[in-house]
Protein backbone atom coordinates (compact mmCIF):
# COMPACT_ATOMS: atom_id res chain seq x y z
CA UNK A 1 0.00 0.00 0.00
CA UNK A 2 2.56 2.86 0.95
CA UNK A 3 4.88 1.57 -2.11
CA UNK A 4 1.64 1.83 -4.11
CA UNK A 5 0.93 5.60 -2.97
CA UNK A 6 4.90 6.48 -3.02
CA UNK A 7 4.65 5.20 -6.38
CA UNK A 8 1.89 7.75 -7.95
CA UNK A 9 2.73 10.21 -5.55
CA UNK A 10 6.41 9.89 -8.14
CA UNK A 11 3.85 9.70 -10.91
CA UNK A 12 2.60 13.40 -9.69
CA UNK A 13 5.22 14.32 -9.31
CA UNK A 14 6.92 13.23 -12.49
CA UNK A 15 3.69 14.57 -14.65
CA UNK A 16 3.63 18.35 -12.56
CA UNK A 17 7.30 18.75 -14.19
CA UNK A 18 6.08 17.14 -17.11
CA UNK A 19 4.01 20.03 -17.50
CA UNK A 20 5.58 22.81 -15.96
CA UNK A 21 8.59 22.60 -19.23
CA UNK A 22 5.84 22.08 -20.89
CA UNK A 23 4.60 24.98 -20.45
CA UNK A 24 8.22 27.07 -20.32
CA UNK A 25 8.77 25.28 -23.75
CA UNK A 26 5.57 26.31 -24.91
CA UNK A 27 6.46 30.17 -23.39
CA UNK A 28 10.37 29.94 -24.96
CA UNK A 29 8.79 29.49 -28.22
CA UNK A 30 6.36 32.71 -28.16
CA UNK A 31 9.58 34.25 -26.62
CA UNK A 32 11.90 33.87 -29.55
CA UNK A 33 9.54 34.64 -32.44
CA UNK A 34 8.04 37.96 -30.75
CA UNK A 35 11.24 38.91 -29.76
CA UNK A 36 13.01 38.86 -32.81
CA UNK A 37 9.67 40.19 -34.67
CA UNK A 38 10.03 42.85 -32.38
CA UNK A 39 13.84 43.68 -32.69
CA UNK A 40 14.23 43.17 -36.32
CA UNK A 41 10.94 46.45 -36.16
CA UNK A 42 12.51 48.08 -33.50
CA UNK A 43 15.72 47.80 -35.97
CA UNK A 44 14.76 49.53 -38.95
CA UNK A 45 12.48 51.91 -37.24
CA UNK A 46 15.84 53.15 -35.53
CA UNK A 47 17.71 53.12 -39.19
CA UNK A 48 14.79 55.26 -40.36
CA UNK A 49 15.24 57.77 -37.20
CA UNK A 50 19.22 58.25 -36.73
CA UNK A 51 21.45 58.39 -34.08
CA UNK A 52 19.54 59.00 -31.19
CA UNK A 53 21.70 60.23 -28.99
CA UNK A 54 23.20 63.09 -31.20
CA UNK A 55 19.66 64.36 -31.64
CA UNK A 56 18.94 64.37 -28.10
CA UNK A 57 21.69 66.80 -27.72
CA UNK A 58 20.50 68.86 -30.43
CA UNK A 59 16.62 68.57 -29.97
CA UNK A 60 15.86 67.30 -26.09
CA UNK A 61 14.44 64.05 -25.31
CA UNK A 62 10.81 64.90 -25.61
CA UNK A 63 11.62 65.12 -29.12
CA UNK A 64 13.65 62.44 -30.05
CA UNK A 65 10.55 60.42 -28.15
CA UNK A 66 7.87 62.44 -30.40
CA UNK A 67 10.33 61.05 -33.15
CA UNK A 68 9.84 57.60 -32.06
CA UNK A 69 6.41 57.48 -31.33
CA UNK A 70 5.21 58.92 -34.77
CA UNK A 71 7.27 56.03 -36.46
CA UNK A 72 4.93 52.61 -37.12
CA UNK A 73 8.20 50.38 -37.62
CA UNK A 74 8.62 51.45 -33.88
CA UNK A 75 5.18 50.88 -32.61
CA UNK A 76 5.18 47.41 -34.24
CA UNK A 77 7.75 46.37 -32.63
CA UNK A 78 6.80 48.10 -29.08
CA UNK A 79 3.56 45.93 -29.69
CA UNK A 80 5.89 42.67 -30.21
CA UNK A 81 8.36 43.21 -27.17
CA UNK A 82 5.10 43.67 -24.96
CA UNK A 83 3.95 40.52 -26.77
CA UNK A 84 7.15 38.94 -25.68
CA UNK A 85 7.79 40.38 -21.99
CA UNK A 86 3.57 38.39 -21.56
CA UNK A 87 5.37 35.45 -22.56
CA UNK A 88 8.16 35.98 -20.41
CA UNK A 89 6.15 36.44 -17.53
CA UNK A 90 4.48 33.33 -18.45
CA UNK A 91 7.23 31.27 -19.25
CA UNK A 92 8.81 32.49 -15.53
CA UNK A 93 5.71 31.84 -13.50
CA UNK A 94 6.53 27.92 -14.54
CA UNK A 95 10.02 27.27 -14.25
CA UNK A 96 12.79 29.14 -13.65
CA UNK A 97 15.28 31.95 -15.14
CA UNK A 98 18.34 29.51 -15.75
CA UNK A 99 16.23 28.15 -18.02
CA UNK A 100 14.28 30.61 -19.46
CA UNK A 101 16.40 33.25 -20.13
CA UNK A 102 18.88 31.11 -21.72
CA UNK A 103 17.10 29.10 -23.92
CA UNK A 104 15.63 31.95 -25.21
CA UNK A 105 18.19 34.43 -25.35
CA UNK A 106 20.46 31.82 -27.29
CA UNK A 107 17.15 30.69 -30.09
CA UNK A 108 16.79 34.66 -30.33
CA UNK A 109 20.61 35.33 -31.19
CA UNK A 110 20.11 32.71 -34.16
CA UNK A 111 16.48 33.71 -34.89
CA UNK A 112 17.98 37.53 -35.23
CA UNK A 113 20.99 36.62 -37.44
CA UNK A 114 18.59 34.91 -39.81
CA UNK A 115 16.14 37.73 -39.99
CA UNK A 116 18.66 40.62 -40.15
CA UNK A 117 20.46 39.25 -43.51
CA UNK A 118 16.95 38.21 -45.18
CA UNK A 119 14.70 41.21 -44.16
CA UNK A 120 16.67 43.97 -42.52
CA UNK A 121 19.52 42.80 -45.82
CA UNK A 122 22.41 43.61 -42.79
CA UNK A 123 25.70 42.68 -43.76
CA UNK A 124 25.82 39.35 -41.48
CA UNK A 125 29.69 37.91 -42.46
CA UNK A 126 31.42 34.89 -41.17
CA UNK A 127 32.67 37.28 -38.30
CA UNK A 128 29.04 37.79 -36.75
CA UNK A 129 27.61 34.46 -37.89
CA UNK A 130 30.40 32.80 -35.45
CA UNK A 131 29.42 35.36 -33.04
CA UNK A 132 26.01 34.72 -32.96
CA UNK A 133 26.46 30.74 -32.37
CA UNK A 134 29.52 31.27 -30.35
CA UNK A 135 27.34 33.51 -28.03
CA UNK A 136 24.46 30.92 -28.31
CA UNK A 137 26.25 28.02 -27.64
CA UNK A 138 28.02 29.99 -24.67
CA UNK A 139 24.59 31.25 -23.25
CA UNK A 140 23.50 27.58 -23.31
CA UNK A 141 26.54 25.96 -21.58
CA UNK A 142 25.90 28.55 -19.08
CA UNK A 143 22.64 27.31 -18.15
CA UNK A 144 23.60 23.79 -17.80
CA UNK B 1 33.36 53.10 -31.65
CA UNK B 2 33.87 55.75 -28.76
CA UNK B 3 33.82 55.35 -25.50
CA UNK B 4 29.99 56.94 -25.61
CA UNK B 5 29.01 53.98 -27.42
CA UNK B 6 30.78 50.95 -25.63
CA UNK B 7 28.37 53.05 -22.47
CA UNK B 8 25.96 52.23 -23.96
CA UNK B 9 26.50 48.58 -24.71
CA UNK B 10 27.08 48.13 -20.88
CA UNK B 11 23.98 49.63 -19.98
CA UNK B 12 22.03 47.47 -22.48
CA UNK B 13 24.50 44.40 -20.74
CA UNK B 14 23.46 45.75 -17.31
CA UNK B 15 19.83 46.52 -17.17
CA UNK B 16 18.51 43.40 -18.89
CA UNK B 17 19.90 40.15 -16.83
CA UNK B 18 19.35 42.47 -13.95
CA UNK B 19 15.70 43.13 -14.86
CA UNK B 20 15.20 39.99 -16.02
CA UNK B 21 16.75 38.32 -12.18
CA UNK B 22 14.35 41.16 -10.63
CA UNK B 23 11.12 39.48 -12.67
CA UNK B 24 11.97 36.43 -11.70
CA UNK B 25 12.26 36.52 -8.05
CA UNK B 26 8.87 38.33 -8.79
CA UNK B 27 7.32 36.13 -10.41
CA UNK B 28 8.41 32.96 -8.10
CA UNK B 29 6.18 35.51 -5.61
CA UNK B 30 3.21 35.67 -7.74
CA UNK B 31 3.11 31.90 -8.57
CA UNK B 32 2.01 29.95 -11.60
CA UNK B 33 0.04 31.63 -13.60
CA UNK B 34 -2.90 29.70 -15.76
CA UNK B 35 -3.98 30.28 -19.51
CA UNK B 36 -7.36 30.24 -18.49
CA UNK B 37 -6.74 33.37 -16.34
CA UNK B 38 -4.68 35.67 -18.28
CA UNK B 39 -5.89 38.45 -16.04
CA UNK B 40 -3.32 37.56 -13.34
CA UNK B 41 -0.11 38.51 -15.74
CA UNK B 42 -1.18 41.56 -15.33
CA UNK B 43 -2.07 42.08 -11.76
CA UNK B 44 1.26 40.82 -11.28
CA UNK B 45 2.89 44.35 -12.24
CA UNK B 46 1.30 45.02 -8.85
CA UNK B 47 4.30 42.97 -7.00
CA UNK B 48 7.29 45.36 -6.14
CA UNK B 49 9.94 43.06 -7.14
CA UNK B 50 8.24 42.82 -10.84
CA UNK B 51 7.76 46.42 -11.09
CA UNK B 52 11.36 47.16 -10.22
CA UNK B 53 12.38 44.47 -12.87
CA UNK B 54 10.43 46.68 -14.97
CA UNK B 55 11.66 50.03 -14.44
CA UNK B 56 15.46 48.37 -15.12
CA UNK B 57 14.33 46.99 -18.49
CA UNK B 58 12.84 50.43 -19.35
CA UNK B 59 16.65 51.37 -19.15
CA UNK B 60 17.68 48.52 -21.03
CA UNK B 61 14.80 49.52 -23.54
CA UNK B 62 16.45 52.79 -23.98
CA UNK B 63 20.44 51.96 -23.98
CA UNK B 64 18.64 49.48 -26.79
CA UNK B 65 17.25 51.70 -28.76
CA UNK B 66 19.95 54.28 -28.66
CA UNK B 67 22.37 51.48 -29.72
CA UNK B 68 20.23 50.06 -32.50
CA UNK B 69 19.87 53.96 -33.79
CA UNK B 70 23.96 53.45 -34.89
CA UNK B 71 24.61 50.26 -34.99
CA UNK B 72 23.28 47.13 -36.93
CA UNK B 73 21.23 44.13 -35.02
CA UNK B 74 23.69 41.62 -35.53
CA UNK B 75 26.15 43.92 -33.98
CA UNK B 76 24.15 45.06 -31.03
CA UNK B 77 22.56 41.75 -29.77
CA UNK B 78 25.92 39.44 -29.02
CA UNK B 79 27.73 42.83 -28.49
CA UNK B 80 25.43 43.60 -25.31
CA UNK B 81 25.11 39.89 -24.23
CA UNK B 82 28.53 40.46 -22.01
CA UNK B 83 25.79 40.84 -19.15
CA UNK B 84 25.13 37.31 -19.38
CA UNK B 85 29.46 36.92 -18.15
CA UNK B 86 28.89 39.95 -15.51
CA UNK B 87 25.72 38.03 -13.61
CA UNK B 88 28.26 34.69 -13.13
CA UNK B 89 30.89 37.16 -12.30
CA UNK B 90 28.80 38.77 -9.31
CA UNK B 91 27.49 35.52 -8.83
CA UNK B 92 31.44 34.01 -8.16
CA UNK B 93 33.26 37.01 -6.22
CA UNK B 94 30.05 38.60 -4.32
CA UNK B 95 27.54 36.12 -4.27
CA UNK B 96 30.37 33.27 -3.11
CA UNK B 97 28.27 30.86 -5.60
CA UNK B 98 29.48 28.24 -6.83
CA UNK B 99 30.02 28.48 -10.68
CA UNK B 100 30.71 24.92 -12.46
CA UNK B 101 33.38 24.40 -15.02
CA UNK B 102 30.49 24.19 -18.07
CA UNK B 103 29.51 27.41 -16.83
CA UNK B 104 33.25 29.29 -17.55
CA UNK B 105 33.52 27.37 -20.63
CA UNK B 106 29.71 29.23 -21.76
CA UNK B 107 31.36 32.49 -20.47
CA UNK B 108 34.45 32.11 -22.16
CA UNK B 109 32.61 31.08 -25.45
CA UNK B 110 30.40 34.58 -25.06
CA UNK B 111 33.68 36.66 -24.28
CA UNK B 112 35.42 35.67 -27.28
CA UNK B 113 31.62 36.13 -29.20
CA UNK B 114 31.84 39.39 -28.28
CA UNK B 115 35.42 39.99 -29.32
CA UNK B 116 34.35 38.81 -32.65
CA UNK B 117 31.72 41.09 -33.49
CA UNK B 118 33.22 44.25 -31.80
CA UNK B 119 36.41 43.94 -34.17
CA UNK B 120 34.25 44.34 -36.86
CA UNK B 121 32.30 47.23 -38.30
CA UNK B 122 29.40 48.12 -36.28
CA UNK B 123 27.04 49.43 -39.11
CA UNK B 124 25.96 47.71 -42.55
CA UNK B 125 26.07 51.20 -45.01
CA UNK B 126 23.39 51.33 -46.57
CA UNK B 127 21.09 53.81 -45.18
CA UNK B 128 22.59 56.97 -46.78
CA UNK B 129 18.96 58.77 -46.88
CA UNK B 130 18.39 58.41 -42.68
CA UNK B 131 19.04 62.27 -42.20
CA UNK B 132 17.42 63.06 -45.19
CA UNK B 133 14.59 61.26 -44.07
CA UNK B 134 14.70 62.39 -40.14
CA UNK B 135 15.06 66.07 -41.00
CA UNK B 136 11.41 66.75 -42.26
CA UNK B 137 9.77 65.34 -39.50
CA UNK B 138 11.74 66.85 -37.25
CA UNK B 139 11.14 70.54 -38.57
CA UNK B 140 7.13 69.05 -38.30
CA UNK B 141 6.92 68.08 -34.64
CA UNK B 142 9.16 71.30 -33.81
CA UNK B 143 6.87 73.49 -35.04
Amino acid sequence: MEHALAVLQLKGLHGIRHLSNLHAWLAIFAVVITSSCGDMLLARAMKQIGDLGEMRRRRGLVFVALLALRNKYFLLGVGCMTLSFYSLLYGLSWNNVSLIGPAAASLTFVANAIGAKFFLHEKVDHRRWTAALLVGAGVILMAL
Amino acid sequence: MNSRKYLVLLGVSVFAPTGDSLLSYGMKQVGNVSLSHPAELLLAIANPWVGLGIVLLLGFFASYMTALSWADLTFVLPASSLGYVLLAVIARFILHEQVSVTRWLGIALVSSGVGFVTSGPELTKRWPHRHKRAEPVATEVSR
